[in-house]
């Protein structure tokens, strides 16, 4: 592919992250549909989308499944293909390679890629019990594995290893929180002090409260089309020049190392391949910190430390607004909030706001390229997606 | 033991309650699964001895669950670890009669049979665990 547009974005949409109460998936996502048919006047949803694929990861929260051909429906465009594709917090990110696969088949010329989750009417408890479903069942759930635990596993094991601190790993909190605050979208408006992230409760030994990442309603959605028709529709695309998607054993026990999520490897390596870039090309990021951990892990498996330097990476300000390689600008999952289905997406509806001079107050100057990664469960999705701004 | 019980991951909990730790074994090329599986990963084939394993292993990983879901909200907060057997054979399981400040990455820890479960309607298996 050789650093050549993949697909072009041409207009994203995003609720606000938060507490909708008495909104269900299908008014949430309507929401995000219909800012991104806004911003795109030259679009002309009903007679130019195709197709559309919705990341939506459990039907437990609303008792609503059959989520694609639903939210179709309510965003006004009954009849075309609608599909869900569900990898756990991953679902958005695997439902955009759908989407790239439709536009690059020459199925569908414009399709609508998006997610969503409606979690908050849910108690911790029962949210705990269904976001541990995306593990492994018979040797992980059974034995009362949680997510956060599952996190802990990892971050007690890079700890062990390398000698990172339970204070860089709550840096990415006090980072975020601090990026979240220039989120009008964000759900947590309000910056957080390192002693106030160390002194929360223990959630999962090392992982605190505030290592976790909320619990969010919410909606977000893009619009893809092929780069030679993406100036019909908009003077300002963004284009995708690189895509990787790849799986691991859905046990994190069977894996041969627990400080390294190797699907996040492989599918950076396709991405940058096909990118023909280097992970020193990219000017910002936004990665799944789920928990704190799993952004330094992010930072070790796409390059832009060496293993093991995640946490003193953090610690040198260098993923900070202003920094070397800014990551989470949007407060990531840990700030701006996590409702999962929709998380994937939201990512590139921040980068796309970054890429095309839209992100106000956290804008990265001269951002030209960037990276979005997109982790389903304890790792064993990932999708890596970047992102070229139009010259 | 029979070599007729099927490959599945419920065969290796039935196994548990006659206090056997079995593995499946590919006969095409060696590679022993835990869990067990109906196809190997390595080589494809469908063939399979169980072997025995030992209990004994060291403790790669570990945590204290402060917050579970409801059904093991009685035992916060407890231990739970990846702990690697015999030929690097791995599986994570609760540790019990362990204080947070006796765990330590590496420490040798033994496998306990567990009990019958009768906690949930499906599945009825032994929880096994882990003890120093």
């Amino acid at each position: 592919m050789n650093g050549k547009p993949l697909v072009s974005i041409i207009s994203a949409g995003m609720t606000k992250f938060g507490k909708h109460e008495g909104l269900l998936t299908r008014e949430l996502f309507a929401e995000a549909a219909l800012e991104a048919f806004g911003r795109c006047p030259k679009l002309e949803p009903k007679q130019d989308i195709k197709a559309m694929f919705i990341g939506h990861m459990g039907e437990a929260y609303e008792h609503q499944g059959h989520t694609g051909s639903t939210l179709a429906d309510w965003a006004g465009l009954t009849g075309i293909a609608a599909t869900r594709t569900e990898a756990a917090c991953g679902s958005s990110g695997a439902a955009l390679r759908s989407g790239i696969y439709a536009v690059l088949s020459g199925l569908a010329d414009v399709v609508i890629v998006g997610g969503v989750e409606k979690m908050t009417h849910r108690t911790t408890a029962e949210v705990t019990e269904y976001l541990a479903m995306a593990s492994d069942y018979p040797f992980e759930q059974f034995h009362g594995i949680t997510f956060p635990g599952l996190f802990a596993l990892m971050a007690n094991a890079h700890m062990h290893a390398y000698g990172t601190t339970e204070e860089q790993i709550g840096m990415v909190a006090v980072k975020n929180h601090y990026h979240g605050t220039l989120n009008p979208k964000a759900q947590m408006q309000k910056e957080v002090a390192l002693q106030n992230v160390l002194s929360s409760k223990y959630v999962a030994w090392p992982l605190k409260l505030y290592d976790c990442s909320l619990i969010t309603d919410g909606a977000s959605c893009i619009i893809l089309t092929k780069p030679e028709l993406a100036k019909k529709y908009t003077d300002q695309p963004v284009h995708i020049v690189g895509s990787g998607q790849a799986s691991d054993t859905i046990g994190l026990y069977e894996r041969q190392t627990f400080t390294s999520l190797n699907a996040t490897k492989l599918a950076a390596k396709e991405a940058y391949e096909m990118a023909n870039i280097t992970p020193k090309q990219v000017n910002l990021a936004e990665v799944h910190d789920c928990f704190t951990i799993a952004e330094i892990l992010h930072y070790e498996d796409l390059g832009f430390c060496n293993t093991g330097e995640g946490g003193k990476l953090v610690e040198t300000g260098a993923t900070r607004l202003g920094g070397t390689i800014p990551v989470n600008t949007s407060g990531g999952l840990k700030s701006k909030g996590h409702p999962v289905g929709a998380t994937g997406t939201a990512q590139v509806y921040e980068m796309y706001l970054q890429l095309t001079a839209q992100a106000d107050k956290r804008q990265v100057k001269d951002a030209e390229v960037g990276l979005t990664q997109n982790l389903g469960g304890s790792g064993a999705t990932a999708t890596v997606h970047i992102y070229r701004r139009d010259n | 033991m029979s070599t007729t019980e099927p490959f599945t991951i419920e065969q290796f909990y039935k196994f548990l309650t006659t206090n056997q730790l079995m593995a499946g074994k590919c006969t095409k090329c060696g590679k022993i699964h835990l869990p067990p599986r109906p196809l190997c990963n390595n080589c494809f084939s469908k063939e399979f001895i169980w072997t025995p394993i030992t209990g004994k292993g060291r403790l790669l990983t570990y945590t204290t669950i402060q917050v579970a879901p409801e059904q093991f909200q009685a035992l916060t907060p407890y231990a739970v670890g990846i702990v690697e057997l015999e030929g690097g054979l791995k599986i994570p399981g609760i540790i019990q009669n362990i204080t947070k400040e006796q765990l330590k990455i590496g420490m040798e820890l033994t496998l306990d049979f567990g009990t019958h479960t009768s906690s949930q309607n499906w599945p009825i298996w032994h929880r096994y665990h882990f003890k120093p």
